[in-house]
């Protein structure tokens, strides 16, 4: 009953969290909420007793891609363009899904039912319950189904990570940075101190344009 | 000079980090290890390893970082993750089993589910930390 009532107030913390992250203009307290949105779904999670699922949420949602969204925020305004015009039939589009998507979980089973199909089905909780100790042998259940049973599906999600990174490498990365002008200062009145490293600073910094230029050329 | 002022301007975070990252890059291995016994696993400690570089750049500033870490290094971590994943179900292939059937690694066949999620959760956390840290390099570092 307890668990009921954390879960619900916790679900209307999350519902308070978009609406402020629709509203604000403030882009850098928008994405600040979006990590307390995810803090606060990864609390839900600790109450639904999905821990692994709890630490992945806290550690990606709330840790790294607030912190990536704040490195992108540094490179643009943080204050959202006013929008002129108003667009009702994106919000008409946006309710009518959403009311698609509440009518479909009206089939779904009850929260926390033992008699679901996924709780009863002997190829699925069952099976895992009962044969992985044998059959895997690893205590946490939860690493020997995503590491072993669905072996597929996790070579697949590395595999999205991982274009992931080229994809922005490609838009971002691979051009060759010219080096900012005061850490350029720093290094060459370090010169005397590294000698070879500074001297290659030196270098750098008195043909630096011609060379990136050349380079990229 | 202007060096000397850089580094004294957060005197407190910087010593608090430089104390910190350790510990952080220890939790990492701890997720990473004991994800077979507790809550945790490749992608967790992927992300935590990163946080411990990402956070020495937030600090240092991110050519410190690629001083530590060099993008070249990165972009060669994020191929070798997913190849080491891959490449432990074609051995796997290779001494009779099916594609990611770790039975076939060890003569026993739940030593070889261990070695075989072993090695796949490595891969996992070497892909996650590399894409981690060259994501955090990119959008640090484009200015313009």
């Amino acid at each position: 009953m307890t668990e009921q009532l954390l879960i619900v107030v916790l679900l209307m913390f999350l519902v308070v969290c978009t609406i402020g992250i629709i509203y604000l203009r403030d882009l850098l307290a928008a994405v600040i909420l979006l990590g307390i949105y995810s803090l606060t779904a990864a609390g839900i999670f600790v109450v639904m007793d999905a821990v692994d699922v709890a630490f992945t949420e806290a550690a990606v949602g709330a840790g790294i891609s607030t912190i990536l969204l704040l490195a992108c925020l540094s490179h643009t305004n943080h204050i959202q363009k006013p929008q002129s015009h108003s667009n009702y039939w994106a919000i008409i589009m946006v309710s009518v899904t959403g009311l698609l998507l509440i009518y479909g979980t009206l089939d779904m089973p009850m929260y926390g039912d033992i008699m679901s199909p996924a709780q009863t089905h002997p190829d699925i909780a069952q099976r895992f319950i009962h044969e992985s100790p044998h059959e895997v042998g690893i205590q946490n259940m939860v690493t020997s189904v995503l590491a072993s049973y669905r072996g597929y599906d996790t070579l697949g999600e590395v595999v999205v990570v991982f274009c992931a990174g080229i994809g922005v490498l490609t838009m971002l990365g691979l051009k060759r940075r010219e080096p900012d002008a005061d850490t350029l200062t720093d290094e060459l009145t370090d010169q005397g101190n590294e000698g070879d490293a500074g001297g290659e600073v030196a270098q750098r910094a008195g043909q630096s344009g011609s060379v990136q230029r050349s380079r990229r050329g | 000079m202007m060096r000397r002022y850089r580094q004294q301007r957060h005197r407190v975070l910087q010593i608090v980090i430089k104390l910190l990252i350790p510990f952080m890059m220890l939790f990492a291995l701890y997720v990473q290890f004991h994800g077979d016994f507790g809550p945790g696993g490749g992608f967790q400690a992927g992300v935590i390893f990163a946080a411990a570089f990402i956070v020495h750049g937030l600090i240092f500033g991110v050519q410190r970082t690629r001083e530590v870490i060099s993008p070249s290094v990165l972009r060669v971590m994020m191929a070798s993750g997913v190849l080491l994943y891959a490449l432990t179900g074609v051995v796997s292939m290779m001494l009779g089993g099916a594609f990611l059937d770790y039975d076939m690694l060890a003569a026993n066949p739940l030593s070889g589910q261990h070695w075989g999620v072993f090695a796949v959760e490595l891969g996992v956390g070497i892909t996650v930390t590399s894409v981690m840290i060259s994501l955090f390099y990119s959008f640090a570092s484009a200015r313009n």
